[in-house]
């Protein structure tokens, strides 16, 4: 990334450097007449040089509050700022210093590769001189060097998706918004994503990224915000969000042989359990799941004396720690948009 | 001077060189599509010109003088209609499917701007596709008689006859729905064609006073009157400031309209 100091774009509002990269108050969007509002009062602030993690269902509001903070979406009220700059008062300069990676792939297709690169460039000011050179090393470091000829058309959604991260570097922007990057991305193309977001991360972007997908929160965000109904439910890093759920680690149990009544009230009976819950459902044989306060490994044999003192035979044993997935049910709820 | 706190941000030498970058693009790939551009400013009305010019004055059907009579209506026509194909089908596609138009959007660039972009662009492809009828003018017709001092007003004719092209491209654009967008070709673009004083003089029309009102309306005849005024003085025409003045008022019409569309569907 040292490649990337080029002289930014002079604008008509210079980016405050003190500032949050981020930051959002009180934030209301309601399209139309519609009754609900797609964003409820949502409050949050990014450091800068951060990965932050926008989590939430489908509808949650997460790409309308991109949108917001990208200039595309006009605010219904409160108030939403990149790198300082409040970006319903000054979208002109506000785009100067935010790259954005769209969810659906809007690559110019009159123009190759390169050509949406160089051109980009020349909408942000990038001298002449430098748009090629600076178009082809990110190419290069997208893995797309072969590419530089080739019309969007002919790329795979991988391809094309590092070409929009390219893209979106251009500029050398302040923060970049990735729209739920790898969805649709196979597994190789969705590591090389999350390498590249990493490496960004490490040369100090600030990167805001809308995901429902937990592994990819948990592993890019340093820190995570929880949206539904345009709300923020919680936000910290992805690990305290983890600790902060009640019986922090499971063991799946399944079994036959017993009423389930009196294993439940043994094992519950059994030192560091939080809770048991009845999760057999359809299923012929008996499936709990134990809830514990400390490690799962630690109670595990004092729970399965007690199955076996109920006189069930365990046919099978699953060890769990939580994941953001729990904590994110935990607080959407199970039901389907 | 008296507020400068609470005066607007100007626009800096920013904006003037992202709106450079974004034509700068969309001329870089009509280069690129020169041959298909081409062909799609020249075909329709060289057959108009040798049909109603030649073919029809061989054959006797019409004067010799007719020909005189066209080529300025061609012109004009080819200044308004190379410049609304320009703006209105690709915005129809690129706000309704591709979404191409995003990264320009997104430029340090006001959204405003980025649709006067769209017009001036169009109108500069209308102009273009204007003054090659010039050459095939000369061609294709035996005798183009103009009147050489007239070239001045003829050309800022064609310059506001694009414009108001490019604008009025901008509001079919921005207002039209792509499965409507055939339709409205078929049941827009169609009259405007033909009431656009391109194939006869407007002052003739007494006898078909209806007809005559429709043509008032289209912002083509101004064009089409305003270079017969201009060049070819001798055929009946409208007087060129009122040419001039519907032409203006064309200009900020569509543009008014033109641009709140833009806007309306670039920002949610």
């Amino acid at each position: 990334m040292s490649t990337q100091t080029t002289t930014r774009p002079s604008t008509g509002a210079e980016a405050d450097e003190a500032a949050p990269a981020v930051e959002v108050a009180d934030l209301v969007k309601r399209y139309g007449r519609s009754s609900t509002p797609a964003v409820d009062g949502l409050s949050f602030a990014v450091r800068r040089g951060e990965v932050f993690g926008l989590l939430g269902p489908n509808g949650a509001g997460k790409t309308t509050t991109v949108g917001v903070l990208t200039t595309r979406v006009t605010k219904t009220s409160g108030r939403a700022t990149v790198a300082g700059i409040d970006v319903a008062a000054d979208p002109v300069a506000a785009r100067a210093v935010l790259g954005v990676v769209p969810q659906r792939p809007n690559l110019d297709r009159s123009l190759d590769a390169r050509g949406n690169l160089v051109w980009h460039a020349a909408y942000h000011g990038v001298p002449r001189a430098r748009r090629r050179a600076l178009a082809d090393e990110l190419l290069e470091r997208m893995g797309l060097a072969d590419k530089a000829t080739t019309n969007p058309d002919e790329l795979s959604g991988g391809q094309a998706q590092r070409l929009i991260i390219a893209r979106g570097l251009m500029h050398d922007p302040r923060v970049l918004f990735l729209d739920e990057p790898s969805t649709g991305l196979d597994p190789q193309a969705r590591l090389f994503v999350h390498d590249r977001v990493a490496e960004l991360a490490a040369s100090g972007v600030t990167v805001v990224l809308t995901t429902h997908d937990m592994d990819e929160a948990a592993k890019l965000a340093d820190r995570v915000g929880i949206v539904d109904h345009g709300r923020l439910l919680a936000l910290d890093t992805p690990s305290a969000l983890v600790a902060a759920l009640p019986g922090e680690a499971t063991i799946d149990l399944t079994l036959t042989g017993a009423d389930v009544a009196s294993v439940r009230g043994r094992i519950d009976a059994v030192r560091g359990i939080a809770g048991v819950e009845d999760l057999t459902g359809e299923r012929p044989d008996t499936h709990l799941r134990v809830r514990c306060d400390g490690e799962a490994g630690a109670v595990l044999a004092p729970v399965l004396g007690a199955v076996a003192d109920a006189g069930a035979t365990v046919s099978q044993v699953e060890l769990g720690e939580p994941t953001l997935e729990d904590v994110f049910i935990d607080l959407t709820g199970r039901g389907l948009r | 001077m008296s507020a400068p706190t609470t005066a607007p941000r100007q626009a800096g030498p920013g904006q003037g060189r992202a709106f450079l970058g974004v034509l700068g693009r969309d001329l870089a790939v009509t280069g690129k599509e020169f041959g298909s551009f081409i062909s799609q400013v020249l075909v329709q009305p060289f057959f108009l010109l040798f049909v109603f010019g030649v073919v029809l004055g061989q054959l006797g059907y019409v004067t010799p003088g007719y020909a005189q009579l066209l080529l300025p209506g061609l012109l004009a026509l080819n200044a308004f209609f190379v410049a609304v194909q320009a703006t209105a089908l690709p915005l129809v596609i690129d706000f309704s499917y591709t979404k191409e138009i995003e990264d320009r959007l997104l430029a340090p660039l006001s959204t405003r701007l980025v649709a006067v972009e769209k017009i001036v662009f169009g109108a500069l492809r209308g102009l273009f596709g204007s003054l090659v009828m010039i050459p095939v003018g000369y061609l294709v017709l035996d005798e183009v008689a103009w009147d050489l001092a007239g070239l001045p007003f003829a050309a800022l004719l064609l310059v506001l006859g694009s414009l108001a092209g490019g604008a009025a491209g901008l509001v079919i654009g921005t207002l039209v729905s792509p499965r409507r967008i055939n339709v409205v070709f078929a049941v827009v673009i169609t009259p405007l064609l033909f009431t656009g004083s391109t194939q006869f003089p407007f002052l003739q029309l007494g006898n078909l006073r209806w007809f005559q009102v429709i043509c008032a309306l289209n912002p083509i005849t101004y064009v089409s009157e305003g270079l017969r005024g201009a060049l070819t003085p001798s055929v009946p025409h409208l007087p060129g400031w009122l040419c001039l003045l519907a032409l203006v008022a064309a200009c900020a019409l569509f543009g008014a309209i033109g641009i709140r569309g833009f806007v309306r569907r670039a920002i949610d």
